[in-house]
């Protein structure tokens, strides 16, 4: 007679798995096609009026730029970590997706200067195209940022150990890839916005 | 439970790429915004290549594309290749 065991949680996702509900792929391919195109809009611009774009350019804030690059970053290994640790319970999964929330504060806190600094400076969306892709395009990122927050304080309640099954597990897998979404699009955003000349 | 969830193999291995991609996003500030080499397409080409280098990266490794089944898998990795052949393009022809 053979008795059956469960196999332990793992902490990492097995061979064959796809993070998350299948249907939420779909749609977030979609909006990587979707700020493709808006990073081939940018290159484009620069292509058209180059003089325009490096001067406006190099008028952002770059080091602000770098650090909420690194902030992001930082948010999304908590996000990681959150997730390992849901997946076999452990009482610390919430706090790290708390400490990423607050990484999504600190990028929205930083974003608000820079954007108040531009518009002081007579920077705003109605000057040239440069600036108005610019606010369009952080601003609907900012949108990610704010919404992913949001799904970041569903996940720190479901990832609590008493409520995590199978199906929680899944949920948070889906936050979790939403917020890598958020975090790589910004990657590609500041290169082509704050470092391509 | 287990305070070693905290240092398995797999945190660490995150940690790892994390590092990564902080790395990366500093030698772009330097080589791209500090202008350490002239603006030209050579400098738009690095600055591009590490962003697509950096978002495989966050793909793989912290969506967890890297377990996921081969045919999401190359839905992604046509998108990185996708991203950079474009750009490259436009950069060079528009």
């Amino acid at each position: 007679m053979t008795a059956e065991v469960e196999a332990p949680p793992q902490l990492a996702a097995p061979k064959g798995h796809v993070p998350g509900e299948p249907g939420l792929w779909v749609f977030l391919l979609g909006d990587m096609v979707v700020f493709g195109i808006f990073f081939g809009t940018i290159l484009v611009l620069r292509g058209q009026e180059p003089e325009m774009f490096v001067a406006s350019a190099e008028t952002l804030h770059l080091e602000w730029g770098v650090a909420n690059t690194i902030v992001l970053l930082t948010s999304s290994l908590f996000v990681v970590i959150g997730l390992h640790l849901a997946r076999v319970r452990h009482h610390r999964a919430p706090m790290f997706f708390l400490a990423a929330v607050a990484c999504g504060l600190v990028f929205a806190g930083v974003k608000a200067i820079e954007y108040t600094s531009l518009v002081r400076d007579g920077h705003t969306a109605s000057v040239n195209d440069f600036y108005m892709y610019y606010f369009m395009f952080t601003g609907i990122h900012l949108g990610h940022v704010v919404l992913g927050m949001g799904a970041l304080l569903v996940a720190m309640r479901i990832s609590r150990p008493t409520l995590t099954g199978s199906p929680r597990v899944a949920s948070l897998e889906g936050v979790a890839s939403f917020w890598h979404l958020v975090d790589l699009l910004w990657i590609m955003l500041f290169a082509t916005l704050y470092l391509v000349r | 439970m287990p305070d070693s969830a905290l240092k398995s193999r797999a945190t660490k291995a995150s940690a790892v790429v994390w590092a990564a991609l902080v790395v990366f996003t500093v030698a772009s500030f330097v080589l791209g915004g500090e202008h350490l080499i002239e603006p030209s397409p050579l400098a738009a080409a690095v600055v591009i290549g590490i962003a697509v280098v950096k978002i495989r990266l966050v793909g793989l490794h912290f969506m967890e594309l890297r377990h996921a089944p081969i045919a999401l898998r190359l839905v992604f990795e046509a998108y990185c290749v996708g991203l950079i052949v474009s750009l490259m393009a436009i950069y060079v022809m528009v």
